[in-house]
Order: C-alpha cells, then sequence, then structure tokens
C-alpha cells in the first residue's frame, strides 16, 4: 500500500571515492509530499547521496528508482520533474535576477507569468534588475531556490541550502520552504547539519554519519527511543562537588569541571523539578542559569556517536 | 529553439557587460597595430645615427681620422659640447652621423642601452671598428663609415637606390595579418575555455545541465556567439588598418573568409579541449597560457619564423597560429587565391575536428 505513493527508492547505495567510502550501503524511501532531512556532520555522505539521486554521481552499487525510473533511460523525463539546488551555486556574474530566471525558464519552455510567481515566492522583486554578483548571501541562495521551483518540481533536491547563512536569510529560505510545503504537493530531501532545520522544515529525518544512516524517523520518533526526553541543566558556582542528588527518575547526569554545569537526563521535568529545587534549598547551593528543555536531535546525535553535529 | 536564443543572448550580455573583454578583443589589437605601425613605418627621409667616438684629443688629429672629420662630402653642422661628451655631427645630406665623443666606459653603456651601435677607437694607428656582428643595423654602419673613412662610395655610379613602396611589403603589411590571427586565437581561447571552466567551477555548468537544456544548444550558442564577435573583431582590425596605414587585401576575399572561419574553428575544437576537464580558473589560465605565448612568439606574429633555426621551422609551420597567419598574409599580401590557401584551410579544419572530437569526448559537465 505504502508502495503506491513512494517515489525515491533507493536499495543498497555503495559509493567509494578512491580510499573514502562516502556512501556505505544506504537504504532510503521518500513517500509523496514527505520532507526529508538528511542530517549529518560534514563528510557524513548526505552531499554524495543526494547527488546519486540527483543523477549526478552513480552509485558503485545499488539502485535508485524516482518515481520507478532509473537515470540511465529516462534522465530526460527525470529532470522535468526535479529541483535542484547544490551547495553554494553561483550564477553569472554580471546577468541580472530576471535574465538568470529567464534563461533557465526558457529550458523548461515556461512563460514569463510562472517567473513572476516565482519573483514573489522568493521575494526578490527589488533586485529584479541587480546582477548576480551583486546579491548578498541570503539573497544568491533564495535565487538558486528560485530556480530550482521554476519548473514546479514534482521532488525538490536542496543540498546544505543554508549553510553560511546568517539566522535572517536562514529563517527566509525556512519560510519560502514552509509555504511550499502547504500550498504545493513537493516532495523535498534536504541535507544540512543544522538540527534546527531539520526540525523545523521536515516530516522525517534521517541520521547519517561516515556513509551510514544511525538512525530515523520522525522527531517525536527520534527523540523517544532515547530513554530520557527532557533534560535540567543549570551551573553551581560555588560547593560543585557538593551537588549529589540520586534518583530514580534521572537517567543519567553529567558534570562539567570546567564550566561547572550539570546537566540531567530526565523523564519527566514537572515531576523532579520541585525536589531538586528543594535539595538545592536545604543543602544551601545557590543554581544559576537553570535550563529546562526538550532533548534535541544534537544530544542524540552525542549520544550516538560521541560527537557533536557541528565542531 | 527558445533557450537556445536565450543561451546565446546571456553569451552577449555576458561579454559586453566586461568592459576588460570589450578592451581586450577590440581597443588592444588596434593600439598594437597603432604602436607598431608608427614605430615601424617610419617616413623621415632623414636619419640620424648615433655613432661613439673613443680617442684621444692628439689622436683626433691624427691623419687616419682625416677622411672622416675632414671628409669634404661631409657638412659639418652645429654640434654641442658638455662637460662629458663633444657632439660633432656630419650630414651627407640623406644621413646625419652624431659623433659623440666619450670615454670607453661611457660608450659600453650608450650601446647597452641601445643609443649606438658602433663604437670607433684607435688602435696600433689604424681605426678600430667595434660593434655586435650578429647585429645588422651595426654591420650596415660599420660599412658606410669605412667607406666614408676609404674615400670610397658606398653605391657606385653605375648603381641607384629606389626605396621600396610598394604596398605588401611594408612592415605594417606583414604585421596586420598576424594581428589578425593573433586575435582570433586570444578571442577564442580565453572567450570559450575561460567561460566554459569558470562555470564549471561556478557548478552553473552541472546546475544547468541538470534541467532538460540541450548540452548541443549550450555548446552552440558558446561557439555560435565567440565566433560572431571574433568577426567583428576581425573586421575591426581591417578596417582600422585599412584606413590608418592604406592595408589592402590583394587576394580572394573567398579565401579569406574560408581561412578565417577554419581558424576559428580549429581554435575552437582547441578551447573545448582545454576546458573539458579543469574546474579550476587558474589551472585553466595556465593552460591558455601555455599554449597562447609560445605560439605568439613561434608562428610569426611579429617577425618572420624564417629567423628560427632551419630544423624548428617545419615543426613552427604546423602550430596552428602559423598556418593561419601564413593563410591570412598569403591573401593579404602575396594576392593567394584560395587553392594557395586550401592546405592551411584543411590543416585548420583537420585540428579543428580533431580537437573537438576528443574535447566533446572527454568533457566533464559535472
Amino acid at each position: 500500500m505504502a508502495e503506491k505513493n513512494l517515489i525515491i527508492k533507493a536499495s543498497n547505495i555503495y559509493k567509494s571515492f578512491k580510499q573514502v567510502k562516502a556512501v556505505n550501503g544506504v537504504n532510503l524511501e521518500i513517500h509523496s509530499g514527505e520532507f526529508l532531512a538528511l542530517l549529518g556532520p560534514n563528510g557524513a555522505g548526505k552531499t554524495t547521496m543526494i547527488e546519486m539521486i540527483e543523477g549526478i554521481q552513480k552509485p558503485d552499487s545499488g539502485e535508485i528508482l524516482i518515481k520507478n525510473k532509473k537515470w540511465d533511460n529516462h534522465s530526460h523525463e527525470l529532470q522535468k520533474i526535479l529541483g535542484i539546488s547544490f551547495q553554494e551555486t553561483r550564477f553569472i556574474d554580471k546577468v541580472t535576477v530576471w535574465e538568470t530566471l529567464k534563461l533557465f525558464a526558457s529550458f523548461y519552455n515556461l512563460p514569463n507569468s510562472r517567473i513572476e510567481e516565482i519573483i514573489d515566492l522568493i521575494d526578490l522583486r527589488e533586485k529584479l534588475k541587480s546582477y548576480t554578483e551583486n546579491l548578498s548571501g541570503g539573497q544568491r541562495q533564495r535565487l538558486a531556490l528560485g530556480v530550482a521551483l521554476l519548473n514546479k518540481p514534482e521532488i525538490l533536491l536542496l543540498d546544505e541550502p543554508t549553510t553560511g547563512l546568517d539566522p535572517t536569510a536562514r529563517r527566509e529560505i525556512w519560510s519560502i520552504l514552509h509555504k511550499l510545503k502547504s500550498e504545493e504537493n513537493t516532495s523535498m530531501i534536504l541535507t544540512t547539519h543544522y538540527m534546527e532545520e531539520a526540525e523545523q522544515l521536515c516530516d522525517r529525518i534521517v541520521i547519517m554519519d561516515s556513509g551510514k544512516i544511525l538512525t530515523q524517523g520522525t522527531l517525536d520518533e527520534l527523540l523517544s527511543h532515547s530513554k530520557s526526553s527532557e533534560i535540567i541543566e543549570f551551573e553551581l558556582n560555588t560547593d560543585f562537588e557538593k551537588f549529589n542528588f540520586e534518583s530514580k527518575e534521572i537517567f543519567e547526569q553529567t558534570k562539567n569541571d570546567k564550566t561547572k554545569k550539570v546537566t540531567l537526563f530526565v523523564k519527566s521535568i514537572v515531576d523532579i523539578l520541585p525536589k531538586i529545587l528543594n535539595y538545592l534549598k536545604e543543602n544551601n547551593l545557590t543554581a544559576k542559569n537553570l535550563i529546562c528543555r526538550r532533548l534535541t536531535l544534537d544530544d542524540l546525535f552525542i549520544s550516538l556517536t560521541g560527537r557533536r553535529l557541528i565542531d | 529553439m527558445k533557450h537556445f536564443i536565450q543561451l546565446i543572448i546571456i553569451q552577449f550580455k555576458e561579454f559586453y557587460r566586461e568592459p576588460g573583454a570589450l578592451f581586450w578583443s577590440f581597443i588592444f589589437p588596434i593600439l598594437i597595430s597603432a604602436g607598431l605601425g608608427i614605430a615601424f613605418n617610419n617616413d623621415q627621409a632623414h636619419e640620424y645615427k648615433k655613432i661613439a667616438i673613443v680617442i684621444s684629443e692628439e689622436a683626433e688629429k691624427d691623419s687616419i681620422w682625416n677622411n672622416i672629420f675632414s671628409n669634404t662630402k661631409l657638412s659639418q653642422e652645429n654640434g654641442y659640447q658638455t662637460h662629458s661628451k663633444t657632439i660633432k655631427n656630419y650630414s651627407n645630406g640623406e644621413t646625419t652621423y652624431n659623433f659623440i665623443k666619450t670615454d670607453m666606459d661611457n660608450a659600453v653603456i650608450l650601446l647597452k642601452r641601445g643609443i649606438i651601435s658602433l663604437i670607433l677607437t684607435q688602435k696600433d694607428g689604424k681605426i678600430d671598428y667595434l660593434f655586435d656582428a650578429h647585429n645588422s643595423e651595426a654591420k650596415l654602419l660599420f660599412l658606410e663609415i669605412s667607406s666614408i673613412s676609404n674615400n670610397s662610395k658606398l653605391v657606385s655610379e653605375n648603381e641607384v637606390i629606389s626605396p621600396l613602396t610598394k604596398i605588401g611589403t611594408r612592415y605594417i603589411d606583414f604585421l596586420i595579418p598576424g594581428l589578425i590571427a593573433m586575435g582570433i586565437m586570444s578571442s577564442v581561447l580565453w572567450g570559450i575555455s575561460y567561460g566554459l571552466i569558470e562555470k564549471r567551477s561556478k557548478k552553473l555548468l552541472r546546475r544547468m545541465v541538470a534541467t532538460p537544456m540541450r548540452k548541443s544548444y549550450f555548446l552552440l550558442a558558446n561557439i555560435v556567439s565567440r565566433l560572431v564577435l571574433t568577426l567583428l573583431d576581425t573586421l575591426f582590425l581591417i578596417i582600422f588598418a585599412h584606413f590608418a596605414f592604406d592595408i589592402q587585401i590583394q587576394g580572394s576575399i573567398f579565401g579569406l573568409i574560408l581561412v578565417i572561419l577554419s581558424g576559428n574553428f580549429a581554435f575552437m575544437g582547441i578551447s573545448i579541449l582545454i576546458a573539458s576537464r579543469t574546474s579550476n580558473p587558474q589551472v585553466g589560465n595556465g593552460f591558455i597560457s601555455a599554449i597562447t605565448m609560445p605560439m605568439m612568439v613561434l608562428s610569426g606574429i611579429f617577425f618572420s619564423y624564417q629567423n628560427f633555426p632551419s630544423w624548428a621551422i617545419p615543426v613552427i609551420q604546423t602550430l596552428p597560429l602559423t598556418t593561419l597567419t601564413d593563410g591570412v598574409r598569403s591573401i593579404f599580401i602575396e594576392g593567394a587565391g584560395i587553392l594557395q590557401v586550401l592546405k592551411s584551410i584543411l590543416i585548420l579544419s583537420g585540428i579543428g575536428i580533431v580537437t573537438f572530437t576528443i574535447g566533446l569526448k572527454i568533457f566533464k559537465w559535472y
């Protein structure tokens, strides 16, 4: 049943470059309308994986089917239904935003009205006559996204669309993608090493490291796999050693000698927080910068690999 | 078709919005031809030749110098004296000889700077001529002074000298066809190769190929737009040379068009080959320079390649730039017809076919 709206199916994908196993046995499925994030640190194999789906790289072994078609004999059809944005594409310096869109629109034989729609979507109307070399990083990335969306792609493949952008520019990209999700039936694969991006935009998150998929699922699924789902953090400026609170409801606690920071992995903040506050009070300990938060993907990645997503 | 037209439009916009490209393609060849044309097209009837004299005051009175300094055929003109040197000017009506009296150290410096090419001094009671035996200008000057000194004539009464003014024999006539060929090479190699490599380095090439754009249209748009530009370059230079230096095309215009087209084709193939793999503009830069620079020196653009050793000439003659230059030049100044340049056309087309085939075969789009 689920096979019916399966739009991309990649099975047993291997790809090596010289001695490096970039992608090492990956299986991936995307359903129609689904937004999927490939999350992982640099060198995880995300770009290689997405480029194989884009038809730019060929897997050493394994099979990629897009709408049941292979790149080998349906490249022209697949090009028509894909929208692609590479890591940092740069357009021709002295060609304007309008001319760039016009050029790419001509490849799909699209009318000017479609270019107009895209310009409004990516909010670059004021920059229509600017040369692409004069655009900011965020504007350039929005243009790249606009180019990818010109043909109303069924599948959008974005390789690190917001890497190197400031938070505002990143949010602008996110809002375009949100809009897309609510209005069009587009499927999307996005690679990123920002967990926030994966959390914000995607229905399903695939965490990759060293060419392999570590785990995957919805955000809730991923986080519920871990025993604890919430975190309490605070700093003790004095008597760091004296803090010795034991409870069955605390799965794990870490103390950082340098920052004097205590991190408690707990099942439920609401249940345990009063007890901790009491304990601190009774022992005359002063806690600073107390934070209660949900477990994040970064915490999950650390517990899976011992490393952080972004070093 | 719509996207082919768009690709061509973008190519032209890319070109004319880059002021540097306009300068190198259109203005620079004109400046070179104007500069060299003026430098080597000296119409002055009267020549001035500078010679250093290194002798003492007493030696100057020596009879061996009489024929030079008291020659009845030479009239002494105004000279002048500074603290370090005395200038004496003698004229025979056509040429003025400026004798600069100085010491040997100074004379050598003047020689190194190219101000003089001949030093006269006295050795064992004889006039001693010092000059570079490989320098033909110095050799000629030696013969002139020597004949004055021997009271003989360089040109006897049975001989007459007429300046050669026939169109096609001047240096500028030699130079312009060379500049046309060089212009085609530079414009095509830099325009196409560099453009493609830059697009590959920006990942724009793979971005475009990821659309239903036809690769053949993309390459064709590059080629067609560049061809239009180089033909304009060439036309521009010919028109300039015609009005500035009265350059005439003496041979077959149709032959010239075919030679120029096949030259463009050859260099386009080479440029596709150069741009087929690399995605680093610096490497591309190096490649293009490594190909254009030697050919600019070897292929007889500015001076005849006949000056190179005879074993090297057959090799030089097979270079694409030499083939193109020889073809264009023979039509301009030798009045060659289409049959005389057929060999050039065939060689250039052959180079084009081979390089295009290999280049396209190994071309990396991603």
